[in-house]
């Protein structure tokens, strides 16, 4: 059990380049922390260097309340599941999950305990004698996870576990991670750039783009009210509509302040809204150009005279048909403005 | 979806591989026929005669104690050349690996004395270690060595050794390098926070990985050892001193182009190529299969 603490940490590569500009952020005992941005964001960078695997330029990182900046990755007591898992292909799976616990000298008969207990939680037991390559996909993913808990760390971190596998899988390992880590209470940093993956594993999700943090907060927090127009556009599926607010105006959303340079709705609050827009919401008039059904809910293209590609999402199938001209409200609590440029959020 | 040709007349894919089929039986069943025919001849002196004998060739090779004192030292030297040049090799493709300043030219120059024909590869050592010329000769002799690989036998197999050893580094080298580069970085970072020190990583996960290149190059060491010593032993001992570095293949050229037996000559060319596919068979049936992982 422990907490992640780092402190304005940086990371510049020998060649000059800035991979992480300062970075600090708090992960409370048992908490589940998931890093997600754009690739090439610095998440991975910044995960590697909490695991040891990457040195850090400048600040720190504690880990159960110990500064880890020059300590070994083995000392660190934290596990790691790789993208491409990483398993050793010339051991058994049995011999993957017990590796860890031989180099440090653990008792033969409580490996085998240890060994065992975590097989029969991922349900891995029948596979224990079968090498990697005998192995699907998902059932790799259960022994990299099996070879992380099976050390009782104080961290687990994950980087992108998931991306290798087909989307139904995807959805049952997240699911099953999920409950993992609530069972067992262990720390978590979690690196992803699937923002739905994001959304549902977070109790704390930091978006990052750049090499800096756009925002921490509850998942649904950053949601409601996202800081920048960086995160209105990577949370949230699909992204929230921003639009311009130059000169001619749009959609006749009045008594913003001065700073104000883009106002963000969502696609779901938005609505075909009879005559007229709600008073100080948003009205916009809209060509439609396409419809995607889906289900439950449907997808509206409309293009709009000066903001261009619009997209509204309604409940149902009920939709216009292609070419109709509509007009799409908003209420005004619904608005998110931003200043100009896109930096910073305005409450109206 | 089936791939298969199908051809109009029957004769067209005879046609077609017998340029190739055509290469493989002249330069090589046609010679060893010929090796076959001629290990079962006997040649009187003068060459003026030749009669058929049987095995006699053979029985009089196995009966000769030079001929197997041949096969225990070709053996001998091919061990110590595999060991030395594929550990070497291997420490240096480890160091190699590692990202340094200027990793490129030295994982160039560990490469370069492959391109050194062997024969030139002897001189170079004969030039170090000549007792009278020798550079390192006279440091030996400094530390109170009697270094002569002229007369001592055991010096001359060090220095055959030696440069044999020498030239196959670089070749070693470049398979291991290869080999490690192949290994995914996450599978030796999973290692690290698993608790294994560099030592324990390498014989635990990286060795173990390597092991289907170790075993191709034992094979192709000991082929090597076999025949491509010969330039080396030519141009520094010429088999001498008192036969301390004749091997099989250098007592086929004693034999039979210097000292005229052609059919003994033949005999052991005939036990050299049982040897040589022996070693490929297991080659291709025990380590391809088994060593894998």
């Amino acid at each position: 059990m422990a907490n992640v603490t780092l402190r304005d940490v940086r990371k510049t590569y020998a060649g000059g380049v800035e991979a992480i500009k300062g970075i600090s952020l708090e992960v409370g005992d048992g908490q589940f922390c998931v890093l997600v941005g754009p690739s090439g964001c610095g998440k991975s960078t910044l995960l590697r260097m909490i695991a040891g695997l990457e040195t850090i330029t400048g600040g720190e990182i504690d880990i159960g309340e110990r500064v880890v900046n020059n300590i070994e990755p083995a000392d660190r007591d934290i596990a790691m599941v790789f993208q491409n898992y990483a398993l050793y292909p010339h051991m058994s799976v049995y011999n993957n999950m017990a590796y860890g616990l031989r180099n440090r000298g653990m008792p033969k008969a409580a490996i085998d305990k240890r060994v065992r207990d975590a097989a029969q939680t991922l349900e891995i037991g029948a596979l224990l004698d079968r090498k990697p390559r005998q192995l699907s996909g998902g059932q790799r993913q259960r022994v990299a996870m099996g070879r992380a808990i099976v050390r009782q760390p104080k961290v687990f971190l994950f980087d992108e576990p998931l991306s290798n596998l087909d989307a139904k899988l995807r959805i049952a390992m997240r699911v099953e991670i999920r409950k993992l880590q609530r069972r067992l209470r262990t720390t978590s940093v979690y690196v992803t750039h699937d923002q739905l993956e994001a959304m549902t594993l977070a109790d704390i999700l930091v978006v990052m783009n750049g090499g800096v943090v756009e925002q921490i907060g509850k998942p649904i927090e950053i949601y409601r009210r996202p800081e920048t127009t960086f995160v209105a556009s990577f949370i949230g599926a699909p992204p929230m509509n921003l639009l311009s607010l130059g000169s001619p105006s749009i959609g006749g959303v009045s008594g913003l302040p001065a700073a104000a340079g883009v106002v963000g709705v969502r696609p779901e609050d938005l609505s075909f809204g009879g005559s007229g827009a709600p008073s100080g919401g948003l009205a916009l008039d809209l060509q439609v150009e396409a419809v995607e059904r889906i289900g439950a809910e449907t997808f509206v293209y409309g293009h709009h005279a000066n903001a261009g590609e619009i997209l509204v999402r309604v409940p149902g199938e009920a939709a216009p048909p292609i070419g109709e001209a509509v007009t799409a409200v908003a209420p005004r609590a619904k608005l998110h403005v931003f200043t100009g440029d896109g930096r910073r959020r305005i409450d109206i | 979806m089936q791939k298969q040709s199908f051809f109009q007349s029957p004769l067209l894919p005879f046609l077609l591989i017998a340029p190739q089929v055509t290469i493989v039986l002249v330069f090589f069943y046609w010679p060893a026929i010929q090796a076959v025919w001629q290990s079962f001849l006997l040649q009187d002196a003068f060459g003026l005669s030749t009669t058929f004998v049987g095995f006699e060739n053979y029985v009089h090779l196995l009966h000769e104690p030079g001929y197997f004192d041949a096969i225990v030292r070709t053996f001998a030297f091919s061990a110590m050349i595999a060991l030395l040049s594929l550990s070497i090799a291997l420490l240096l493709a480890v160091m190699a690996d590692k990202p340094m300043r200027a990793g490129g030219i030295y994982r160039t120059l560990l490469i370069w004395p492959y391109a050194v024909a062997p024969a030139v590869a002897g001189v170079l050592w004969i030039f170090m270690l000549h007792p009278s010329l020798g550079v390192l000769a006279r440091g030996l002799r400094a530390l109170g060595i009697d270094w002569n690989p002229l007369l001592n036998g055991d010096h001359a197999a060090i220095l055959v050794i030696a440069a044999a050893t020498w030239k196959q580094i670089s070749y070693n080298f470049l398979f291991f390098l290869a080999g490690l580069q192949s290994i995914p970085r996450s599978i030796i970072e999973a290692a690290a926070i698993d608790g294994a020190g560099p030592t324990r990583r390498f014989w635990t996960v990286v060795f173990p990985l390597l092991s289907p290149t170790v075993f191709f190059l034992i094979v192709v060491n000991i082929v090597y050892a076999f025949f491509d010593t010969f330039g080396i032993i030519d141009a520094t001992t010429g088999g001498g001193p008192s036969k301390a570095t004749e091997t099989l293949v250098y007592k086929v050229y004693l034999d039979g182009l210097l000292g005229g037996n052609l059919g003994s000559s033949a005999a052991q060319s005939v036990i050299l190529m049982v040897i040589v596919i022996a070693l490929t068979a297991i080659q291709f049936r025990y380590v391809e299969r088994k060593v894998t992982y």
